[in-house]
């Protein structure tokens, strides 16, 4: 049993909370407590029947508002599968939030209304899932039941869509008819689509291939600590701890701490204490080199061989801006990249996406709140770093206010 | 299957050490509160696993309320003294007679809410600047909300609206002088994984955990409150002796026992993944005083 991560990106009322509360309702992973709670906030409700959409609704202060704040995780498993859903909600904060959860997912359902079609929103949704490498894409074309679960609405939708794929480079993309309202195709095939030959969402979310996600091909190991014990048994005990963000480590090969350069071997690899011949991403392990050097917290030790990070201090990034307080050519701001800290400021500003139409916009000056734009920065000091598009791990970093200390930046490095 | 593949537990656990290494990294005086519950424990087993063969570069803590269950007690100086780690126990009702603080009153007074008190001024005595917790989102809504990495101001306080962002797995420890963070590392863990990692870890709890025979308090509710001197029997109440264990465990006073022959891990497991009630309705009697229990108690600094 594994893991699959995923956030659901749908407008205000494409259906996206009753989506997941018949997913969890449906998967059986909500509890007659919780449910009671659901039953009594639906009972203002006409039809009698309950609300799913109440269980992804969370905070009082939410309630009072009627909005949704930032990004909430629910939990269910299967048989097959754990997974995390990252639920974004989808008002004026949407791109924050969806970029906030979508970096952590390796899949994105997108909605679509299928009495609306293809809209402004389905675009921004897919730009998000492409800028942040999502490996999978599910467009899910929900209320189907208003539409007499017609397969011409449902193909005609499926074409629109491809037309904008090339655009975005979207890779795999997955379309499935559902109600979420009525529960068609979520988790059990439903006669009401006798045309579909593909499978529910529940299926596929269960059985899609999840190993190829993970790069094994370019080592990279942040150092996040080095742990010594300096006692007198383990006096020359000195082990480089972190988590392996890609490739693979096997004892004995040929390493470079980076970005001083400095060559050794790796002598010995631990996971919690036991040694390993070979470790890999996304294990925490300790490192252990056979030369005397000095490496600390924000070096990374990589493979000697041909699969090579950048070692740079000027980055060309697409972000995403986070913050009220705009984001200008000059500002500096702090740059986390893993575990390595450092000063950066903004060289340029090269444009900016318009999010609905996706078109590139020269002559930008600022960054708002929610913007995506196109910017050169120039570090204080060299980072490793790789491309995002070839490395989703170690190719990606967040810019932090040197005031507020708040995260009001994320980077996808080009 | 690739050989390059983790499951399920091993990707929550390589994620919770990298997340206690972030701590240990980012900050300067961190803490891991320690209650006695399976949670702390199974943080103290990540702990070992991020800094072995090191010293842990925390103390753990233990926020006393009083109303502790003795075997909890019993375990936690056991586990502390295995470990030769610090341990630091501060206590509610010393708080309460410094402070001349007000206590509930009433059948099941819960010194509950008073804990935040003694822990913010625990937080202050020490300079902690981080505290790892092991809250999960699972486990209450206003949870499935917050931060790995929270940050709470100079009164210790959670503000919803006003939380950092959390990209990728960069976590943003940076705090102004008097703010703190508290840090979630198994926030993603459900309860059915935490039992199955203690499993598979072989970890030893305490023992009311497991089925055993204990005079309870039939509350109004249903539910099952063990007889103590925390809590005051009255002539009308019906006692009980049943087979009971804890699902949760928390003070003696707010804690519900729930009826069970569970006695080993497994009985356990195969309970919880059957169990069509949830961890906190079923055992904490404080959360069902008011639907934003959790929210406020956050707000006003609680864990």
């Amino acid at each position: 049993m594994d893991i699959l991560r995923f956030i659901t990106a749908g407008s205000v009322d494409d259906g996206k909370s009753t989506l997941i509360g018949r997913l969890l309702y449906d998967s059986k992973s909500i509890l007659v407590d919780q449910l009671a709670a659901i039953e009594k906030h639906s009972k203002n409700k006409e039809n009698g029947e309950i609300d799913l959409a109440i269980l992804t609704d969370g905070l009082r202060a939410e309630r009072e508002q009627g909005i949704t704040i930032d990004v909430a995780y629910k939990y269910f498993s299967t048989t097959k599968r754990k997974f995390i859903i990252a639920d974004a909600p989808g008002h004026i904060q949407y791109t924050r939030n969806m970029v906030t959860g979508a970096s952590n997912s390796d899949l994105v359902v997108i909605l679509i209304d299928a009495r609306k079609g293809v809209i402004e929103q389905t675009k921004r949704h897919s730009l998000i899932a492409s800028l942040l490498a999502l490996p999978h894409v599910v467009v899910a074309i929900n209320k189907m039941d208003l539409v007499d679960y017609s397969e011409d609405v449902f193909n005609n939708i499926v074409a629109d869509y491809q037309r904008i794929m090339p655009q975005l480079n979207l890779r795999d993309v997955t379309f499935i008819p559902v109600s979420a309202l009525n529960g068609d195709n979520i988790v059990e095939k439903s006669d009401n689509f006798s045309w579909y030959k593909g499978e529910s969402l529940l299926h596929f979310l269960e059985n899609i291939q999840l190993t190829n996600d993970i790069n094994l091909s370019e080592a990279r190991f942040p150092v996040q600590w080095v742990i010594r014990p300096q006692t007198e048994e383990l006096h020359d005990y000195r082990g480089y701890a972190g988590k392996i963000t890609s490739g693979i480590y096997q004892k004995g090969d040929k390493v470079i701490v980076q970005p001083a350069g400095i060559s050794s071997t790796i002598k010995a690899l631990e996971i919690a204490g036991q040694e390993v011949e070979e470790a890999f991403a996304p294990q925490s392990i300790v490192l252990h080199l056979a030369d005397d050097i000095d490496v600390s917290r924000g070096d990374m030790i990589v493979k000697a061989d041909a699969h090579l990070p950048n070692i740079t201090q000027d980055l060309e990034v697409v972000l995403c801006w986070m913050d009220t307080k705009a984001l200008e050519p000059g500002s500096k701001y702090l740059l986390q990249h893993n575990s390595k800290q450092v000063r950066c400021v903004v060289k340029e500003i090269e444009y900016k996406l318009n999010v609905n139409s996706l078109e590139k916009e020269s002559g930008a000056n600022s960054a708002q709140l929610n913007d995506i734009c196109r910017v050169m920065l120039k570090t204080a000091s060299p980072l490793v770093i790789d491309s995002h598009h070839k490395n989703r791990a170690n190719g990606a970093v967040i810019l932090i206010d040197e005031t507020s200390y708040v995260t009001v930046g994320a980077c996808i490095v080009q | 299957m690739s050989k390059y593949y983790l499951n399920y537990l091993e990707q929550l656990e390589s994620e919770a050490i990298h997340i206690m290494r972030e701590v240990a990294a980012q900050f300067e005086k961190p803490a891991l509160l320690f209650s006695g519950g399976k949670d702390s424990i199974t943080l103290v087993r990540l702990a070992e696993k991020a800094f072995r063969p090191g010293k842990f570069p925390f103390p753990l803590v233990h926020i006393d309320t009083g109303h502790n269950f003795p075997e909890a007690l019993a375990y936690r100086d056991q586990l502390a003294k295995d470990l030769g780690e610090k341990l630091i126990v501060r206590y509610v009702g010393d708080t309460i007679k410094a402070k001349k603080l007000t206590e509930a009153k009433g059948k099941f007074a819960s010194r509950n809410a008073l804990q935040t008190f003694t822990l913010l001024d625990t937080i202050e005595e020490f300079g902690f600047d981080a505290c790892i917790g092991g809250a999960r989102r699972d486990e209450e809504k206003a949870r499935a909300k917050e931060r790995i990495f929270s940050v709470r101001d100079e009164f210790g306080q959670w503000d919803p609206k006003r939380q950092r962002p959390e990209l990728w797995n960069t976590y943003n420890g940076k705090i102004h002088k008097g703010e703190n963070v508290r840090v979630f590392p198994i926030s993603n863990w459900t309860e059915l994984d935490v039992w199955n990692y203690i499993k598979k870890e072989k970890i030893s709890l305490p023992s009311i955990y497991f089925s055993h025979e204990r005079e309870c308090v039939v509350t109004n509710e249903n539910q099952l409150v063990a007889v103590s001197d925390f809590v005051q029997i009255d002539a009308s109440d019906t006692l009980v002796k049943k087979k009971v264990r804890y699902r949760t465990v928390g003070d003696m006073t707010c804690t519900a026992a729930v009826e069970s022959t569970a006695s080993t891990i497994d009985d356990i497991i195969h309970e919880i993944s059957i169990s069509r009630i949830s961890e906190r309705g079923e055992t904490r009697i404080d959360d069902q005083v008011s639907e934003a229990a959790m929210e406020d108690r956050k707000k006003g600094g609680y864990f």
